[in-house]
């Protein structure tokens, strides 16, 4: 009897909480397509309760080639990087040569470089390119910016991976690139999907990259962006940038829902061995 | 020898757009503005800077500085976000339905940080924010204002909102971490009597170790590069006073807002802002490598 009153507290608590860890972005929502006006005071009084997506309209035709600017830049920005880096991880993995633990200690502690470290000079190299406020800017950053982590990713998964597969082609007198794309790569497919959802998160969701290359010209501007220049926070309408704010989380979270399994295997696949 | 291509666009990427530019900061971070080789000037400036330590007449309310503001993040949000997912992580064992509570917080951890920013607009707004309206129901009448519009509830209200984005990524890693510890552990202290206090100091948050060095190291660098939350929710200023002013966020301003821009300034704190990550890394290195 005191075991099941603990647990109906335990889970009274647990859902509670949960509830109540959505309020900030059920603020949002609301904020977003109910009148300002009407929920002063709070989102939870419904006295007065008019519900309309005109806010998504218009915020819609802000920052809506900042949406596809970002499609743009995360879906060559996710594939880029996971081709080349599978190329190096698989390098990494199974061939020796001399440098090659040193070489990779280096790219691995790359990783942990803040965005700001490369800031300056990257500007000054994409204006060079010719690339300043270019969508190509932001694909070729992105691409570079994701290989030390999916290196150290698709190396660890492929170490783990059996060899003998791989051996017996060689015998059969396959070359390398031939063990590599019709053996190591479908082998490595579990692990790509981890890496594509998290890449290409991290690629939507950057703000610095893109404000630093494309601070404020329209025709590059991904959405992160295009939601703090053209609609602004200032003199400005808050029902217009919850419902923007709204548009740019969708695509991530409507995307997490659904490749869920993905993600946790991406985060936690190398804090925990096997 | 064709085992070189395997590597080549890698190694010509990571180069360019890389090792490069974070050599060629390091470059910037020893000239002053018109080009004169200053040594390690520039440092000298801006660690002495009331712009990155300003704690002349402590205690008083914000600015502290980047770097202290920094550290009170770490010294905040570290803790809190690691126990509150290491402590839900356990309970949601026992809760039905649990993946979904978990799907819930982690949203956090999806959303763009420069939403996260905005969000706290709305959170902390003085008319519409569920957080003043608390403060309000309950009577503490300090608290029922805006949030964002004065320094110290600034400062503390997005380092709480930090929290609440962030302890997502703690409870997934030990929920993970705790499906990996055989049930037979704890069956074996419980018969043996030991109190629920004793079997997590001596049985589980020991096993969990590998978790927690994981959780603490993503954690500190993620505090210590954090900028576009404070960017969405104030200004690149850093809000009132500068009392939400971080790092990332001074480095940004020195090369990109204020005018003339101070390039040599802002590689600088790029620079330490690079040490300090490095420092934070390099203990767990050797964890993350497989072998």
């Amino acid at each position: 009897m005191k075991l099941r009153l603990r647990s109906i507290v335990i889970h009274v608590f647990a859902w509670a909480l949960a509830i109540a860890w959505l309020f900030p972005f059920v603020g949002l929502l609301m904020a977003s397509f109910r009148p300002i006006p009407e929920i002063i005071g709070g989102w939870w009084n419904f006295g007065q309760f008019s519900p309309t997506l005109d806010k998504f309209g218009s915020a819609f035709s802000k920052i809506g080639t900042g949406l596809g600017n970002s499609v743009l830049i995360a879906v060559p920005g996710t594939l880029i990087p996971m081709f080349v880096a599978t190329l190096a991880g698989y390098g990494f993995a199974r061939f020796s040569f001399p440098v090659r633990d040193y070489l990779f200690l280096t790219i691995v502690l790359l990783m942990t470089i803040p965005q700001q470290m490369v800031a300056i000079p990257i500007f000054r190299i994409m204006l060079g390119l010719g690339l300043a406020n270019t969508v190509s800017s932001l694909i070729l950053l992105h691409s570079a910016w994701g290989l030390p982590w999916i290196i150290l990713f698709m190396r660890n998964f492929i170490s783990s991976l059996p060899k003998e597969v791989e051996e017996a082609a060689r015998v059969d007198g396959a070359s390398d690139f031939k063990v590599f794309f019709r053996i190591v790569l479908p082998m490595a497919l579990p692990a790509l999907g981890a890496v594509a959802v998290l890449q290409f998160m991290w690629v939507w969701n950057d703000f610095f990259f893109a404000v630093l290359l494309c601070p404020a010209t329209v025709s590059c501007m991904p959405a992160t962006v295009a939601l703090i220049r053209t609609i602004g926070r200032f003199e400005f309408d808050p029902g217009l940038l919850a419902a923007g704010s709204v548009l740019v989380m969708l695509v991530p979270v409507a995307m997490y829902a659904v490749l869920q399994r993905y993600y946790i295997r991406g985060m936690v696949g190398w804090t925990i061995k096997g | 020898m064709l085992r070189l291509v395997f590597f080549a666009p890698a190694l010509l990427l990571v180069l360019l757009f890389v090792a490069y530019p974070v050599f060629a900061t390091i470059g910037v971070s020893l000239f002053s503005s018109d080009g004169s080789f200053v040594g390690f000037g520039n440092y000298g400036t801006v660690l002495g800077s009331p712009d990155t330590a300003n704690l002349n007449g402590f205690p008083k309310p914000p600015p502290y500085g980047t770097l202290i503001h920094n550290a009170i993040w770490i010294g905040i949000h570290l803790p809190l976000s690691l126990f509150l997912g290491l402590w839900l992580a356990l309970v949601l064992r026992d809760v039905k339905g649990a993946s979904w509570i978990k799907t819930a917080i982690f949203i956090g951890m999806v959303t763009p940080l420069i939403v996260g920013g905005i969000l706290m607009l709305y959170l902390y707004d003085g008319n519409i924010g569920v957080v003043p309206s608390f403060f309000n129901l309950i009577g503490v009448q300090s608290l029922a204002t805006g949030w964002l519009q004065h320094p110290v509830t600034l400062l503390f209200g997005l380092i709480f909102g930090s929290v609440w984005l962030w302890t997502g990524f703690s409870l997934i890693v030990y929920s993970a971490g705790l499906t990996t510890i055989p049930k037979d552990y704890w069956e074996a202290a419980k018969v043996d009597g030991t109190s629920t206090f004793r079997m997590f100091t001596r049985v589980t948050f020991p096993l969990l170790k590998p978790m927690t060095i994981v959780v603490i190291t993503m954690t500190i660098l993620w505090e210590l590069k954090i900028f576009d939350l404070v960017f969405g929710a104030t200004n690149p200023q850093g809000g009132v006073g500068g009392a939400a002013d971080v790092l990332g966020l001074q480095m940004y301003r020195y090369a990109f807002v204020q005018l003339p821009a101070n390039v040599g300034a802002a590689a600088a704190v790029a620079t330490f802002l690079s040490i300090l990550t490095m420092v934070a890394t390099v203990a767990t290195l050797r964890y993350m490598v497989k072998r």
